[in-house]
């Protein structure tokens, strides 16, 4: 006990470090361990226990390994079992709040340790797809504008992880497509997106999903829809 | 749901099986925790990050789960953490090795001890944060990683790595 007994602002300084080294700290106190550490080097020191403690920790949690598709597979069925149910509950669920909440929650740091630059990626392109695809799930405020997203040629298609923002951007413009719906239900990451604004004959639409399944770095699955 | 999953079930996961030491029965848990959250998700407040908010959930249901199991419990007390990977029978020259040391003596911490730490290192967790994840004052959270870290550089001692503190 007597380890702590010490001058209370040192003690409060020592003891937060292990949030300096995660960066989860006020600027306040941010600013207060760094000139503190500048110039006490017990501190410094022990700060760097903690960096050697918080690597082995992140390393040693890495190495738990994943859970199986059991467990997606047991909760999906759950929910769908429930919508259908009550089919109202889907409406009830907030996408936009929710997805802007975990975007919000990651850091730079975990980023780096869960999976690089792919990571980034993968969240940007969330990120763009939510905003694309909510933009349709605003209730509609005339029939005409129901009719006009069910009309025109589509496809489902499942982006590549390592594609990014930017890509599945200029992929889409360039192809003249837009994303309609998505993640489907189905499941596997699929997206719904309209390949043209009026019914094309099928050779025409097999012939853009032949083209856009060559673009392997930004589509990893595609294939015409109704 | 699929890519709030997706973004969140390994972290869910992990932070579960370092409690119920159990992978099938972790699985069991994570996919219970993510049906209340889309059962609950209505109700969200944003007083917390989703993950905070998730992390809270599953620590609840994991502990739960501890309770109907009459031979495991959540002992502070207790250093039998999960198997540490590098803890099988070729450790011998490993424990020469610095980092599998500390891994080794991060998964022999108690239970408390553990999921504090893994909380502030590998969760990202503010004080407020874990605070709220585990119902505890602010001050607590400190002195708990604080003793949490003591206790690390004992075992650590024990096993013949000296760190000059505490």
């Amino acid at each position: 006990m007597n380890t702590i007994n010490k001058e209370p602002e040192r003690q409060d300084l020592e003891m937060l470090l292990p949030w300096h080294a995660t960066g989860t700290l006020s600027r306040r106190d941010s600013d207060r361990i760094e000139r503190a550490l500048a110039t006490d080097g017990e501190l410094a020191r022990q700060y760097a226990l903690v960096r050697e403690e918080l690597a082995e920790t992140i390393h040693l949690n890495e190495t738990l390994g994943a859970p199986s598709a059991r467990a997606m597979d047991k909760l999906f069925a759950a929910i769908d079992a429930e919508e259908a149910r009550s089919p109202r509950r889907r409406t009830s669920f907030d996408l936009a709040q929710r997805i802007s909440e975990f975007l919000a929650g990651f850091t730079l740091r975990t980023l780096a340790w869960a999976a690089g630059a792919a990571a980034v990626a993968l969240i940007v392109q969330a990120a763009v797809i939510a905003a694309v695809v909510l933009k349709d799930e605003r209730p509609p405020t005339a029939g005409p504008k129901l009719a006009s997203v069910n009309r025109g040629s589509f496809a489902m298609v499942r982006f590549a992880p390592q594609a990014t923002a930017a890509e599945i951007t200029n992929f889409l413009g360039a192809y003249k497509a837009s994303l309609v719906e998505g993640p489907l239900k189905a499941g596997g990451g699929l997206y719904r997106i309209r390949l043209a604004e009026n019914p094309l004959p099928p050779n025409d639409v097999g012939k853009i999903v032949r083209r856009m399944q060559e673009e392997s770095r930004i589509v990893g699955f595609i294939a015409a829809a109704d | 749901m699929q890519v709030l999953y997706a973004r969140h079930h390994v972290r869910v996961f992990r932070f579960v099986i370092r409690i119920v030491r159990d992978e099938s029965t972790a699985e069991d848990l994570i996919s219970d925790v993510f049906l209340d959250v889309w059962r609950q998700a209505g109700r969200f407040q944003g007083r917390s990050s989703v993950s905070t908010w998730m992390l809270a959930v599953a620590r609840f249901k994991a502990l739960s789960a501890l309770r109907r199991r009459p031979d495991e419990e959540f002992d502070e007390t207790s250093t039998a953490g999960i198997e540490d990977g590098s803890d099988d029978p070729h450790t011998s020259l490993e424990k020469k090795d610095k980092s599998a040391l500390i891994k080794r003596c991060l998964a022999g911490l108690s239970a408390q001890h553990r999921e504090i730490i893994d909380l502030v290192y590998y969760h990202d967790k503010s004080v407020e944060e874990v605070a709220a994840i585990v119902g505890i004052p602010e001050n607590t959270v400190k002195t708990r990683v604080f003793y949490a870290r003591k206790r690390l550089s004992e075992l650590l001692k024990a096993e013949g790595i000296e760190r000059g503190w505490p």
